[in-house]
């Protein structure tokens, strides 16, 4: 087989957007002058792992969550709380925070998913400020609205603390959550989502179990934000009900948006951009609510694809 | 029984509030389908700006006139640079765009004014009232008479004027509205424009009880949304109605149960209507077309 016609086998293999971000990460940290840099770097990861999970659900299957920030409240306060109140392993922890995570949206999905358009919106986001809520009254245990610090994660002797210790594991993460979704899309399943977002009832009429696709997929974006939360709150050691706040559900929102719906790449431009901006605004602290605001309104008015697919569409690429 | 009397009053206050909060939402519903999530920040703005021009040395009622008609203008702005510019975008995307122009409101309300709470003196004094063995401010009798008069003169606009029966023409049928020569535009506008000053008045009337801040708008916008929600969306004796209820059910859950849940009631009422009866109590099932 020569060359060329492996690499354009290569080239047409759905994980190969993802190869060649892997090379990417990979030489990224040869730019970065500083620990912050990796630091930047890996909060990137984190939310854009907490995105794709959201666009999972309102990209392919078209539902709407103003919540998910609560799920990565569960995950963030499970390896909080786990390893200080119950004495349970940070490691273990974030798999229980992850399974709880699921579980939760597993009961509250079922009847939420048959909501449709502004009731679905108000129903998800009503969930997640009841979580903020509990998390911030139940004091004993989360440390009320001053929040709680977590416990270091330590695998064997090796303690993960240096934020470019951090950015690797992230980064590998972040790269499994991605293939993992893109995986999902190319099966039955994500055909099946496809074709709930299209038409619901064109979906039931070709024999597809439209609540329980709905339900699967709910249950897999509030793992995907619930190891998010986890992440973030083990890299800061530091958690408080912020993590779950409505704002921070919007952001998701606006970072799935911004990149764009349906797009896995996209998911990781949106955060890269969310994340990047209030950063490098800095000096402008107080401006970044106005900047927020400015960032959600103008995509949702002048850029609804999103930024990657309007590229793809502008370059001609099939799939991102 | 004291206590109860108590707990209505202060439930009755607070739920007038929301009821206001409530009929801006439907007034925009109706004449849009859109649910307007900047519906809080109205409510903010009146309060921050009359508490502003105060203390610049404006007279209060003159400060309180000009924190209306600035926070109209607000309104009409969010509709023509928001909402007229993403016309055909579908209701999701329009619910994140209002609350895209609430985050916005809420930040530039942050820097332009402070992130400390506000309030204004009442109308008339701060001597309580007692009835019953319960106390009442009569700043709350000022919030409830308020509450009464828009709620009546609204109803008296929109049923008895060539105005509200445009409102009503659009909310049936924008299309047809618009072939029988309604200026919708105009129309849609100028009900952005009324629930902008109606959420303005109630953030006048309420800050000197509850106190306002740069960040107040939001768990107000929800927490009317939730009495919509009770209500029935689309109906405005439902948001009346909603409001109060709501009002009533957090007043006795912080007396009775628990102060620091008060905040979940709403969002327990919102999840609990959707789930059992989504039409809420005056609002219409509808049926879905394929």
């Amino acid at each position: 087989m020569s060359v060329p016609v492996l690499f354009g086998r290569l080239r047409r293999h759905r994980l190969f957007p993802l190869i060649l971000l892997a090379a990417m990460i990979v030489l990224l940290p040869l730019l970065f002058p500083s620990a912050y840099y990796y630091r930047v770097a890996a909060l990137v990861f984190i939310f854009a792992i907490a995105a794709i999970g959201l666009n999972l659900l309102m990209g392919f299957a078209g539902q709407v969550s103003l919540g998910h920030a609560g799920f990565m409240g569960v995950g963030a306060y499970a390896v909080a709380i786990g390893p200080t109140h119950l004495g349970i392993p940070p490691l273990v922890s974030f798999v229980l925070g992850a399974m709880l995570s699921g579980l939760v949206a597993f009961v509250v999905g079922r009847p939420i998913l048959r909501l449709r358009g502004h009731y679905l919106a108000v129903a998800t986001l009503g969930f997640g400020v009841l979580l903020a809520i509990v998390f911030t009254n139940e004091a004993a245990w989360t440390g009320g609205p001053d929040g709680m610090t977590v416990p270091r994660l330590t695998l064997l002797a090796w303690s993960l603390r240096s934020a470019d210790a951090w950015y690797w594991v992230l980064a590998v993460s972040f790269l499994v959550s991605a293939a993992l979704a893109l995986n999902l899309i190319d099966s039955p399943t994500g055909r099946a989502l496809r074709a709930i977002h299209d038409s619901e009832i064109a979906a039931r009429v070709l024999g597809i179990d439209v609540a329980q696709k709905k339900l699967m997929i709910f249950v897999v974006s509030a793992v995907y934000a619930s190891i998010a939360g986890s992440y973030l709150a083990l890299m800061n050691g530091y958690i408080t009900p912020d993590v779950s706040d409505f704002l921070r559900s919007m952001e998701l929102v606006a970072m799935v948006a911004l990149g764009g719906m349906g797009s896995v790449i996209g998911s990781l431009v949106g955060s890269a951009v969310l994340v990047i901006l209030p950063q490098s605004l800095t000096f402008f602290h107080d401006y970044e609510q106005v900047v927020l605001g400015l960032v959600v309104m103008g995509v949702m008015i002048f850029l609804r694809g999103g930024i990657v697919p309007s590229l793809a569409a502008a370059l001609g690429v099939r799939r991102t | 029984m004291a206590e109860f009397l108590q707990f209505v009053f202060s439930g009755l206050t607070v739920g007038a509030i929301y009821a206001l909060v409530a009929i801006g939402f439907t007034l925009i519903y109706n004449a849009s389908g859109v649910i307007n999530f900047a519906q809080g920040e109205f409510v903010m703005l009146g309060g921050m700006t009359t508490v502003f021009l105060g203390a610049a040395g404006v007279p209060l009622l003159l400060a309180a006139a000009a924190a209306v008609l600035i926070t109209t203008a607000v309104g009409m702005a969010l509709y023509r640079f928001a909402i007229a510019t993403a016309r055909e975008a579908n209701t999701v995307t329009l619910i994140i765009i209002t609350i895209g122009a609430s985050i916005f409101l809420r930040g530039l309300a942050g820097i332009m004014f402070d992130k400390r709470f506000h309030s204004l003196p009442p109308l008339f004094g701060s001597d309580a009232i007692r009835i019953g063995g319960a106390a009442i401010l009569p700043q709350s009798l000022v919030v409830l008479a308020g509450a009464l008069i828009i709620v009546v003169l609204l109803w008296a606009f929109i049923d008895r004027t060539l105005f509200g029966k445009a409102v009503s023409a659009i909310a049936a049928n924008r299309l047809a509205a618009r072939l029988v020569g309604i200026n919708t535009h105009v129309i849609v506008g100028a009900c952005f424009a009324l629930s902008a000053a109606i959420g303005a008045i109630a953030g006048i009337l309420v800050t000197p009880i509850t106190l306002t801040s740069y960040n107040a708008g939001t768990l107000l916008a929800l927490k009317g949304f939730a009495a919509v929600m009770l209500g029935g969306i689309g109906s405005a004796i439902g948001a009346v109605v909603g409001g109060v209820l709501l009002g009533l059910f957090e007043a006795f859950a912080a007396g009775y149960l628990s102060a620091s849940y008060k905040d979940a009631v709403a969002f327990l009422v919102i999840l609990a209507v959707l789930f059992v009866m989504p039409q809420g109590l005056f609002g219409k099932a509808k049926g879905e077309r394929v």
